[in-house]
């Protein structure tokens, strides 16, 4: 569905991906595991156009999306949660969610908050509520309904467990394969929190200094010894 | 100073550092005052003479040691309530301005339309309305580019200019009437503010607040220089009035015309035309609010919003920024085009004075002492900025200081503006899952 070959990004002169070989088919949870300045977030950015691979190629269901605007991208049915979540804290949950899918017509757009709300019930009560003022949860829940208004069949999310208590990050990351396996939308997830990450996916990607070193099925890549030593030992076992 | 008349007094004793700090404040009065106040010159004829109002110094300097210390005393106890309860007081004043504004919004529109007709209105007061509507107008269109779309833009006034410009030019030159140069200036002034924002479109903040700053400046410029055109310095005069519907306001009017008076059977009154003009402006007036209030709750609106809010995150929306700014700048220049139009025809005179900075200083502060994006908001700051210092003109030396004091004053207390509340624009029924 998504296939990167030889991707190179740059800010400026610094090489932040080092030719990055990556897919996701149809149907999957993939995750992209890596330290603090790995390259991960640039990774996803660079899917999306902003910035723009200087060298390489981004396929989206066959077509080479790599020079397109953002815009234009995510019109093709890839929707992101961007890192930070990056909400619009004046606006209210509805108009937040309006904004993700009045670009795409709204039409459907009773039929789509129904569902938003089936999976995230909390947003229901807070509907009209500012986005500014919700939790650090309600907002991530926010951010992810937001992206998921445009009815993307690929959904990007940047480190989605960032900043949020253990047991909400359990929540979001349930909520993620609800929204995998029953509205069937492939998801590519940025995780620093490896452990819940590998758990969730189908399989994994590991970065490092703008490479890929390792990929595998979640659950080998949980149990190599390197992946261990490297994200794991400290944090969940 | 204050340590001399309190001896023994430990440095760090709370009245010390008050009257230390009143007698500061007081210094600093004394020194502006004494070159400000202290002067003044009088022209007698041929020569000038200097005269001393060493009193009013004193006056001054003693005003401002006791206001500090009220100030300072009124303060603080401000600042202890509001630590007790964050927020409250905020969020309690929204909701009251909620319930009032069901009230008072149709009754102030009331008030407007019948305002003319009101035993006190005379040609002053008419005019006076008149000229507070045009600047609501233009708070009204700068709101869209600064309130909504979060641009901020410092040479607004550069479409007024335009809209003025293209008026007394299109009116002149072809003897177009006003109603048809109305649209011809909103659409110029709108075609420059595209021309000004493909430029601009990546800067944000205060580079885009100098660029903007400049091309009001260039506009001026190329008024005051482009002579054979816009007659340079001089201006243009004898723009064409306005007529209702082809019958003009005059008491002669020209042969084969009817004059206004005379089709209706009245006595000639220059009064009429005031009239005319002022449901003129209110027309426009409301024009321009009910389609902003349109826009705010369609894609667009809620777009340079969102724009305003984060704008990465609207471009992973499928949002197309350019176009998005660029609807925000053409519309904001739009309407500064119809004020800017209206105005030359009222005026009957047209000259770059009329465009200088300050206005666009003006209007910007309409917008966010008004409360960024409130339209109420900018109504009550044109109240407060342009229609009270018109009224208080008596006091005019003291203008520009209450002017200050005003500023001041609401930006320590209401930091987001006047009326900084934003209604919703999307709301739902409890437990629906319906909207729009």
């Amino acid at each position: 569905m998504l296939r990167l070959s030889g991707v190179h990004t740059f800010y400026g002169r610094i090489e932040a991906l080092r030719g990055v070989d990556l897919t996701v088919e149809e149907g999957e949870i993939v995750t992209l595991i890596g330290a603090n300045g790995a390259g991960k977030s640039t990774l996803l950015m660079t899917i999306c156009g902003n910035p723009r691979a200087r060298r390489g190629e981004v396929r989206f269901e066959g077509r080479d999306i790599t020079q397109m605007p953002t815009h234009d991208i995510v019109k093709l049915g890839i929707a992101q949660s961007p890192e930070g979540r990056r909400i619009f804290p004046r606006m209210s949950v509805i108009e937040n969610l309006k904004m993700g899918a009045q670009n795409f017509g709204l039409a459907h757009f009773d039929e789509d908050l129904d569902r938003i709300f089936r999976l995230f019930p909390i947003l229901k009560d807070r509907q009209s509520q500012r986005g500014g003022t919700l939790s650090g949860g309600q907002q991530q829940m926010l951010a992810i309904a937001r992206a998921l208004m445009s009815r993307p069949r690929l959904l990007l999310l940047d480190e989605p467990s960032l900043g949020l208590a253990p047991l909400v990050v359990k929540q979001i990351f349930e909520t993620i394969r609800e929204i995998n396996q029953r509205q069937r939308v492939t998801v590519l997830l940025v995780e620093q929190n490896a452990y819940h990450a590998l758990r969730l996916a189908h399989r994994g990607y590991v970065l490092v200094n703008g490479r890929i070193s390792m990929s595998g099925s979640g659950a080998e890549l949980l149990a190599n010894p390197e992946v261990r030593a490297a994200y794991l030992e400290g944090g969940h076992v | 100073m204050a340590e001399a008349t309190l001896p023994g007094v430990r440095e760090d004793s709370p009245l010390v550092a008050l009257l230390k700090d009143a007698g500061i404040a007081a210094a600093i009065a004394f020194l502006l005052a004494l070159p400000l106040m202290g002067f003044q010159t009088l022209d007698s004829g041929t020569t000038v003479e200097l005269q001393y109002r060493f009193h009013w110094v004193a006056i001054a300097t003693v005003g401002v040691f006791f206001g500090r210390i009220v100030f300072t005393l009124l303060y603080r106890r401000a600042g202890a309530a509001r630590s007790k309860a964050p927020g409250i007081v905020g969020q309690g004043m929204a909701r009251v301005g909620e319930g009032l504004g069901r009230f008072l919004v149709p009754a102030f529109i009331l008030f407007a339309l019948i305002l003319p007709f009101l035993p006190f209105a005379d040609r002053r007061e008419i005019d006076l309305a008149t000229y507070v509507l045009i600047y609501v107008m233009l708070g009204w269109g700068l709101n869209i580019v600064v309130g909504l779309a979060g641009l901020l833009d410092l040479g607004y006034v550069a479409f007024y200019a335009i809209g003025a410009y293209s008026y007394a030019l299109l009116a002149k030159t072809f003897g177009f009437s006003f109603w048809l140069c109305l649209p011809l200036a909103g659409i110029l002034a709108a075609f420059l503010g595209i021309l000004l924002g493909f430029p601009v479109l990546r800067l944000r903040g205060d580079y885009l607040a100098i660029v903007t700053l400049g091309f009001g400046e260039i506009i001026r410029v190329i008024l005051v220089n482009w002579q054979p055109v816009t007659g340079g310095p001089n201006g243009i005069s004898g723009v064409p009035r306005p007529t209702f519907f082809g019958l003009p306001f005059t008491n002669d009017p020209a042969e084969g015309e009817t004059a206004f008076h005379e089709f209706f059977n009245l006595d000639f009154a220059s009064l009429h035309r005031f009239i005319f003009l002022y449901y003129v402006i209110l027309a426009l007036v409301l024009v321009t609010n009910a389609v902003t209030l349109r826009l705010r709750k369609m894609p667009i609106g809620r777009a340079w919003e969102a724009l305003r809010e984060d704008e990465i995150a609207c471009r992973s929306l499928g949002i197309n920024p350019t176009n998005t700014k660029l609807t925000a700048f053409a519309i904001g220049a739009m309407f500064g085009g119809f004020a800017g139009s209206f105005f030359a025809t009222r005026q009957g005179f047209i000259s770059p004075e009329s465009f200088t900075f300050i206005e666009s200083a003006v209007i910007l502060a309409i917008v966010v002492l008004g409360g960024m994006g409130s339209q109420a908001g900018v109504v009550v700051a044109t109240l407060f900025l342009v229609l009270l210092p018109e009224l208080a003109r008596e006091f005019a030396q003291f203008r520009m200081l209450i002017f200050g004091a005003a500023m001041v004053l609401i930006m320590v207390w209401r930091p987001q503006g006047l009326l900084a509340h934003r209604a919703p624009t999307v709301s739902l029924g409890p437990g629906s899952g319906g909207a729009r």
